[in-house]
């Protein structure tokens, strides 16, 4: 596993900082991925979800700083593991569990799945299943950015996630030398977990410390505690507003830990006991919960009545998700282009395809 | 530098070249979101002389030098499409779009049909592709069928310079991803462009030459051979009916199926190889539609099933107007 510091600045200072409220905020956030989840896999071993569901457990502090420092205005693009985004990004629940549920009520009617969760409204340019798909085209977003509007304050940026096992393609390199290139408006951000898959960062990548390969590129790279919400959201906000200012494209690593398997059926035997215990300790949900609790933040009541109505929330989610119709098979052809064509092929298997003539 | 391809007269003798460069420009010119994008296709015009003069009239903004990075340059236009602009990627050489393969195929493709129809992808990638040039792999394949393989993707390929010039301007109106192939070999003859209509859409296949004993099918260059052959036929007294596909996906089979029950027997030709190629599924398809009218097996002209010869042996590998009239002859003798 890759190393990180071990102890984490303390998040809460009672001397000026964030404000209650947005701490509060922020726990409210962190309980409801949280709560996601934890349901998402417990549906999954229910067989409601079929495929492969690929949770942010432990990766919480990082889902919500992220999604503090990215503005509405601005456009996320992720890789598979994206619930958590997706729902910080403003999707609600119901539309989310129900996308992962494969019905109609989806995000994109069910076609799309857990791994490509996606909204134009709110600039979630999705959600990619195969790794790294979603580099090249962050990287044109961002190239349209810089034609379409002026650098400054108020311009938009691209945020665009990426596992550490990412780093490792070929797409990786061709996009991050254009941005460095081309002076485009993007944030990658390297969720570094540790593992690619099953495979540890130090026996996949030759500089395992990733951010040092923005040198590559003339392109700020830097290291921030993942479990640290206050410190992801103060770097990715910094990154965003040299993406915004200067168009200077930047390398954000982001250090946590994944608390369970690859996907929900990976029982992750490859990690070692001490492993699991670090990233059972470093679980920054229950760790901002006690450090707002002991800063006087939350009672232990108002943190319990959190969970509660996040849990709540994401019951009506999987009902709304149960009661929402299956998708229909007539439908199948009906967004694979744009354009109908005359002679192009929507016969369904079975289907007679032997006209008279 | 070479003056614009005067567009406001009645037609003009071009080649292909010129007549692609002038469908680009004409595109350009229509709708300022249409930019090009590729390697050394700026400056230097394209190894091909495609875009020659295009960034002197647009600029460096709208005519983009790229890095050698295909995956890079197709996922950029992505990026770019799914805020506004319809990019044109250019690919340098048929073999070199593999690289960018996983960003066709998997993202391009499938993206508006991912999201509920939530967006459209109006990127056209332009491949020169194709043999007849005396060079070697990677340089003169026909990899069409990959692409016609995949759900999501438009894929034509226009075999003379009139049908170049319109069907680039369409393929970049089309609101769907269109690959589009240009048989290198036939970047060089002139032809007439008539800039007053184009006179067939986009994706419609069309009889170049009527006849009446056997009916040949093919797209790009094999267009010219057939019509060669056509020629050889009507001396020794058999009519070929000529068909150029045009479009590659969907495929227009009324054409097709038309001139079957007319003449009983059709023969399919490409440059690629004959295993799971366009061929196989035009003889398929038209073995399941026009059964009862066939009076003789549908026979497939192709590359050869190996990687691409050496320029040597090209013209053993490439079907050949003798190749295209043995099957004539083999079909004919049912």
């Amino acid at each position: 596993m890759a190393t990180k510091a071990r102890t984490r600045a303390k998040q809460v200072d009672a001397q000026g900082g964030d404000p209650a409220g947005t701490l509060r905020d922020y726990y409210e956030q962190m309980s409801l991925v949280r709560a996601f989840e934890l349901r998402s896999g417990e549906m999954y071993a229910r067989a409601k979800i079929g495929g492969y569901c690929h949770l942010n457990l432990g990766e919480e502090a990082t889902v919500v700083g992220l999604m503090a420092a990215i503005e509405a205005r601005d456009y996320l693009f992720t890789g598979y593991r994206d619930h958590g985004y997706a729902l910080l990004r403003g999707l609600s629940p119901e539309r989310v569990m129900a996308e992962l549920f494969g019905k109609t009520t989806g995000v994109s009617g069910g076609r799309g799945g857990s791994m490509h969760l996606f909204d134009a409204e709110t600039r979630l340019f999705g959600g990619y299943g195969i790794v790294g798909g979603q580099i090249p085209p962050a990287t044109g977003a961002a190239l349209a950015l810089k034609y379409q509007e002026s650098a400054g304050p108020d311009a938009a940026a691209v945020m665009c996630l990426l596992g550490d096992g990412t780093t490792n393609i070929g797409a990786f390199h061709e996009s991050l030398n254009l941005a460095g290139l081309w002076k485009l408006p993007i944030v990658y951000v390297i969720v570094n977990n540790g593992l690619g898959m099953g495979t540890t960062v130090e026996k996949a990548s030759a500089e395992p410390e990733l951010y040092k390969r923005a040198a590559s590129y003339r392109m700020p790279g830097l290291r921030v505690d993942g479990d640290d919400v206050l410190a992801v959201r103060d770097a990715a906000r910094d990154a965003l507003q040299q993406a915004r200012e200067s168009r200077q494209p930047v390398l954000l690593e982001v250090m946590c830990y994944r608390l369970r398997g690859h996907s929900v059926v990976d029982p992750a035997r490859y990690r070692s006991p001490e492993d699991t215990t670090i990233a059972q300790q470093s679980d920054p949900v229950p760790s901002f919960r006690a450090e707002l609790i002991a800063s006087g933040v939350l009672s232990e009541a108002d943190a319990t009545a959190i969970d509660e109505a996040a849990d709540a929330r994401v019951t009506e989610a999987v009902t709304f998700a149960e009661e929402s119709p299956e998708p229909d098979p007539d439908d199948l052809f009906a967004y694979v282009y744009a354009t109908a064509v005359a002679n192009a092929p929507s016969a369904l298997p079975g289907e007679p395809v032997m006209d008279a003539l | 530098m070479t003056a614009a391809t005067d567009t406001s007269v009645a037609s003009a003798s071009l080649p292909m070249t010129k007549a692609l460069n002038a469908g680009l420009r004409r595109a350009m010119l229509d709708d300022p979101s249409v930019l090009l994008m590729g390697e050394d296709i700026g400056s230097l015009g394209g190894v091909f002389r495609v875009t020659e003069g295009l960034i002197a009239e647009f600029g460096d903004k709208r005519v983009l030098d790229t890095p050698l990075a295909e995956s890079g340059i197709i996922g950029t236009a992505i990026g770019l499409a799914m805020r506004g602009f319809r990019p044109v990627c250019e690919i340098q050489f048929d073999g070199f779009v593999f690289p960018g393969f996983d960003q066709i195929t998997s993202q391009l493709a499938r993206m508006r049909n991912r999201h509920e129809g939530g967006l459209i992808m109006p990127v056209v990638i332009r491949i020169p592709y194709g043999g007849h040039i005396g060079s070697i792999e990677h340089h003169q394949e026909s990899p069409e069928a990959y692409f016609a393989h995949t759900p999501g993707l438009r894929v034509v390929s226009p075999s003379n310079p009139h049908d170049a010039y319109w069907m680039m301007q369409e393929a970049i109106t089309s609101n769907d991803p269109v690959i589009f192939f240009e048989p290198k070999s036939r970047y060089w003859p002139k032809g007439e462009v008539r800039f007053d209509e184009s006179g067939t859409p986009l994706h419609a296949s069309r009889v170049v030459r009527a006849g009446t004993d056997v009916t040949v099918v093919g797209h790009g260059a094999m267009v010219s051979v057939l019509s060669q052959a056509a020629d050889l036929a009507q001396a020794e007294g058999i009519s070929l009916e000529v068909i150029d596909l045009r479009s590659i996906s969907p495929i227009d089979y009324a054409p097709i199926l038309g001139s079957v029950q007319k003449t009983g027997r059709l023969v399919v030709t490409q440059e690629a190889p004959g295993f799971v190629s366009v061929g196989s599924e035009i003889a398929a398809t038209v073995a399941e539609r026009a059964f009862y009218t066939l009076e003789a097996p549908v026979l497939r002209v192709s590359g050869f099933d190996t990687p691409f010869p050496p320029a040597a042996v090209e013209t053993h590998f490439l079907p050949s107007p003798d190749r295209v009239l043995e099957a004539v002859d083999r079909v004919l003798a049912y």
